[in-house]
């Protein structure tokens, strides 16, 4: 229905921090002063006014409020429509992003005090949070792709916003090449959506999908994950998140962690519709999930650079969110839950890697850190509640979304569902593992701090960010799963769920995932913990280490399957457009050079010369005359 | 030519005119291409071209016969041959080709052009009808209107327009050649007489300067010209290089007699008897 | 004797003077050898007014020799202007105009 009140409004959600970043990138160096200040305000304002949103939504017996806005793009059959929808699942989008983004814009006020390209940073994180809330907010493929390529842009900036360093430029390029590749599924499955529908919004293309034929559906489907994998960070293009912890930690937080990332989940959940007519993409959709699980999983173990930890933490967070949204209308709520809390853990945790690199001159090699607890007691206490709501301690907030997803996928009640709950339990240790050696070495143990490093608490303006978001992975998870349950707000988005009769009961499965989350943090433990950590990374390793250090050799096969054979590929058309194309071309040319050259030479400037040919045409013309006239 | 023949058959006296005119008219042409000098050319040509005044006034047409010599070979012949006088004879008229094949070419392209056109005539005019101008400018001693009223009547009438454009083109043509020879000069940058003498006398050296060879006494550009009172004449030094005294020339033994322009010379040389008769002379007493 | 036989003599007439403007050098030969071509046609033109009895033929014959004429007027001015720049008045020396 269409919107009244402040929910008309709800453009301004996206033109506050848009005008944000036009100011400071249009006003130059005379907003160098206030730059960051307003930067955060516009955020802040978009919180503010998402949040009475979203509280009149609550209040609307619909719940859901589309918001025309101008005619974006009307050629021919062609007729897309601005115009945003403001439905329970963007809602959620909305505050998290406006959320999360205002404290993390709150906590760059203190992180980037002393970088010279402050304003500039803010103004990119304002581009961010409004293409980013276009993405959510559009109420169509094409505004979500115009969203979606903004984002891509923001997170390309940012990664290589110290530009000057080569990693950080590399680490861009790569992010924003590989984006490509997935950008290129979902552009393809808007085309197929406008070529049999001939609509791109979501109500339209909702409406009539089922009278597509199965093949094209499951088309659809497909090239929409590949779009979600790309941004998601989803095997098989998961090897440029890790690289873009180049960026300023802030930029970690926001982009690489809570929200851009979580994208790709928002998309599937969106297309909920065209998955539930495709269990062949469905399928696809769970085992990119359950294997990004692992990877993730497996590579955060054997990082020694905190950030790069943490980035494959998200990988294998994210992979759990694929694998819920894969399982259904139970695991779209499962899911989400696990993205708010995660939002909120993983953007605490990245706050808390960016005061401890503050601290230790940043430095990102936690073989350098140890016994930080004491110096840094404010980063370790919010930093800690991070960490336990990640590996799922009983209560905090991980507990609850996780366990819910392990639930969701038993209740298959097949062997799949319970492949797939095992791979979820797995990754619970794999992650209170990863997890514990990450605290182990950056808080306790003996301190192997390079010289002239003296550790320090961070400001308030960046600690304050870190406790709300502590007290948020600490509590999310019950409010979301338990007080104010998700699927009862989203359940117009996604229906009534169905009491599912649980295979096994959760009690059962909270239990079992604990025992596997202690039996992690005591490997963990034994391994890290009760050792002195070696201050450079010991060589001889076991294989199954050396595979985890090289992230299962996630670039070497995409450098080897891919890059090399385009390289190939590309230098043999070089070489046939060199001697193919070019030969014939410039052959040609040369042939007619050469010969006009030679018939040139008849041109030899003497007029006798051409004297004589006139007589010889005179002779050739007489003899003609005879010839016919005579003959 | 008689009256009676006219328009039907050529009489012999035409075919005598024909055949004695008609071989010097070709040697006239030939001799024009074959000689080396311009000057011989052009002499050929005036053959050529009175022998051609002949034929038309013995093929009825009188006045043009008289333009024919008076225009072709008065005016414009003269005017080549005044031109040939200003340009003066060049070494272009040397005899070899330059062009490799263009003399070969060109013969054998005129050869094969002359059959061709001479043939094909031959054949298409075999019996060409011969219906003489009798009739619209009369004959020789016949009526009243002759050939120049003849021309004059077409001429003003039905070719007036070509006519009058054909004046114009004379004109033009006059212009033309004016524009084309004429040397534009500053006005005032020409020197009178008078003033390239009084410029010359305000030098130091009024007189002319020695000839070439005049005083030389070795064919070395070393040696320097003399002056007649002996002395080494400055202008004729070589750039760069030493003058050097000739200590003693090179004479034919022949011709020392007394009064021999080698007699004269002899006695230039101060350091030597002022015999007539020189320094050989000396020696022999 | 006909009057193709003045014919005939016309076309030698003409051809010496190709030939002639093939190859000689002297640009004022050259001249020469056009006028020698101009005249052949001259005479063809009288021959065949005295062979159609009417004068239209010598009336033509007259332009020919006027436009020859004015040629000649400003062909000589060429060769004198050329001679002036370039201290020759051979054909072959004014090649410039070549690949």
């Amino acid at each position: 229905m269409p919107a009244e009140g402040l929910l008309a409004a709800s453009w301004l959600l996206i033109a506050l921090p848009l005008a944000g970043a036009a100011v400071l990138l249009l006003g130059g160096r005379r907003t160098d002063r206030w730059g960051h200040l307003l930067g955060t305000a516009t955020v802040v304002a978009a919180f503010v006014l998402a949040v009475a949103c979203t509280v009149q939504l609550a209040g609307l017996a619909e719940r859901s409020a589309d918001v025309e806005l101008f005619t974006f793009i009307a050629t021919g059959d062609l007729d897309v429509t601005a115009g945003l929808l403001f439905d329970p699942l963007s809602a959620l989008f909305a505050l998290l992003i406006t959320g999360v983004g205002s404290l993390i814009h709150v906590y760059s006020i203190g992180y980037m005090a002393h970088d010279p390209a402050r304003r500039r940073f803010f103004a990119y994180l304002n581009l961010f949070v409004a293409a980013m809330l276009l993405l959510v907010l559009g109420n169509s493929f094409v505004a979500l792709y115009v969203g979606w390529e903004g984002v891509g842009l923001a997170s390309y900036l940012l990664i290589a916003f110290w530009y000057t360093r080569p990693a950080a430029a590399t680490a861009a390029k790569k992010a924003f090449i590989m984006n490509r590749v997935g950008d290129v599924g979902l552009a393809l499955a808007i085309f197929i959506m406008f070529a049999q529908l001939g609509t791109t919004s979501y109500a339209g293309v909702f409406g009539s999908i089922g009278t597509l034929a199965g093949g094209t559906i499951t088309a659809i489907g497909l090239l929409l994950l590949l779009g979600a994998c790309g941004k998601s960070g989803q095997f098989p293009l998961q090897a440029w998140l890790p690289d873009a912890m180049e960026g300023p930690t802030p930029v970690s937080a926001l982009i690489h962690a809570a929200t851009m990332v979580t994208a790709g989940v928002y998309l599937i959940a969106r297309s909920a519709p065209i998955y539930d007519l495709t269990e062949t993409a469905r399928t696809v959709v769970l085992a990119i999930g359950a294997l990004t699980l692992l990877i993730g999983a497996i590579a955060g173990c054997a990082y020694d650079d905190i950030k790069k930890v943490l980035a494959y933490s998200t990988v294998s967070q994210i992979g759990y969110m694929f694998l819920a949204v894969g399982l259904g209308p139970a695991g779209y709520v499962a899911g989400l839950a696990h993205l708010l809390a995660h939002g909120f853990f993983k953007a605490g945790l990245f706050l808390g890697a960016g005061s401890v690199m503050h601290a230790m001159n940043d430095s990102v090699d936690m073989r350098r850190f140890g016994a930080l607890w004491k110096k840094l007691p404010v980063t370790f206490g919010t930093f800690g509640l991070g960490y336990l709501a990640l590996i799922g301690f009983p209560f905090l907030s991980g507990y609850f979304t996780k366990d819910a997803i392990i639930e969701v996928a038993l209740d298959r009640d097949d062997v799949w569902g319970w492949v797939l709950g095992g791979i979820a339990v797995i990754g619970a240790g794999l992650t209170a593992f990863y997890m514990t050696r990450l605290m182990l070495m950056t808080f306790f143990g003996r301190a192997r701090w390079e010289d002239g490093v003296h550790p320090h608490e961070a400001p308030s303006v960046m600690t304050a960010p870190m406790i709300v978001l502590a007290l948020g992975s600490v509590f999310a998870g019950a409010l979301l799963v338990a007080v104010f349950p998700l699927s009862g707000w989203l359940e117009p988005v996604f229906g009534e769920p169905e009491e599912a009769a649980h295979v096994v009961a959760p009690a059962v499965i909270g239990l079992v995932v604990t025992v596997v989350m202690a039996f992690g943090v005591l490997a963990a433990w034994l391994f890290v913990g009760r050792r002195e950590v070696p201050v450079t990374a010991p060589v001889r390793v076991s294989p199954v280490t050396r595979a985890a250090r090289h992230a299962l050799y996630a670039d070497a096969v995409n450098e080897s399957l891919f890059m090399r054979p385009g390289q190939w590929l590309t230098r043999a058309l070089v070489w046939v457009d060199n001697r193919g194309v070019d030969g014939a071309v410039n052959g040609l040319a040369a042939g007619l050079g050469g010969s006009s050259a030679r018939l040139g030479r008849a041109q030899n400037g003497f007029v006798r010369t051409y004297a004589l040919g006139m007589l010889g045409g005179a002779v050739v013309v007489a003899g003609a005359l005879l010839a016919v006239t005579g003959g | 030519m008689t009256p009676e023949t006219a328009g039907v058959v050529i009489g012999t006296g035409e075919a005598v005119v024909f055949w004695v005119l008609g071989p010097l008219a070709l040697a006239g042409a030939l001799g024009m291409v074959l000689s080396r000098n311009a000057v011989h050319s052009a002499l050929w040509l005036v053959l050529t071209m009175l022998s051609l005044g002949a034929f038309y006034v013995v093929q009825e047409a009188p006045f043009l016969g008289v333009v024919q010599v008076i225009v072709y070979t008065g005016a414009i012949m003269i005017l080549f041959l005044f031109v040939l006088m200003l340009v003066g004879r060049d070494s272009s008229d040397s005899v070899v080709e330059t062009l490799r094949g263009q003399r070969i070419a060109a013969l054998l392209l005129g050869a094969g052009f002359a059959a061709l056109v001479g043939a094909g005539i031959a054949r298409a005019t075999q019996d060409l009808p011969v219906a003489g101008l009798e009739a619209v400018q009369g004959g020789v001693g016949g009526p009243a209107s002759g050939n120049v009223e003849a021309i004059a009547g077409l001429l003003y009438t039905r070719y007036l327009l070509a006519f009058e454009v054909t004046g114009a083109l004379l004109i033009v043509a006059a212009v033309g050649a004016l524009l084309l020879t004429h040397v534009e000069r500053e006005p005032g940058s020409r020197q009178t007489q008078k003033e390239m003498s009084r410029a010359r006398f305000l030098t130091g050296r009024p007189q002319t300067f020695p000839g070439p060879g005049v005083h030389a006494r070795a064919t070395s550009v070393a040696a320097p010209a003399l002056l007649p009172d002996g002395s080494l004449a400055e202008d004729s030094f070589a750039t760069g290089i030493e003058p050097e005294q000739v200590e003693q020339m090179p004479r034919p033994a022949g011709r020392e007699q007394l009064g021999s322009p080698d007699a004269a010379l002899g006695s230039l040389d101060p350091t030597l008897s002022d015999t007539p008769g020189g320094r050989t002379g000396g020696e022999h007493r | 004797m006909t009057l193709s036989y003045y014919l005939v003599l016309a076309a030698m007439l003409f051809t010496i003077g190709a030939v002639g403007v093939l190859v000689r050098r002297n640009a004022i030969v050259v001249f020469m050898c056009i006028e020698l071509m101009l005249n052949a046609v001259n005479l063809t033109l009288i021959t065949f007014a005295r062979s159609t009895g009417t004068v239209d033929g010598q009336i033509i014959a007259l332009f020919v020799m006027v436009v020859a004429a004015a040629e000649v007027v400003v062909g000589l001015a060429i060769i004198m202007s050329i001679y002036r720049t370039r201290r020759s008045a051979s054909v072959d020396d004014a090649n410039l105009l070549k690949y």
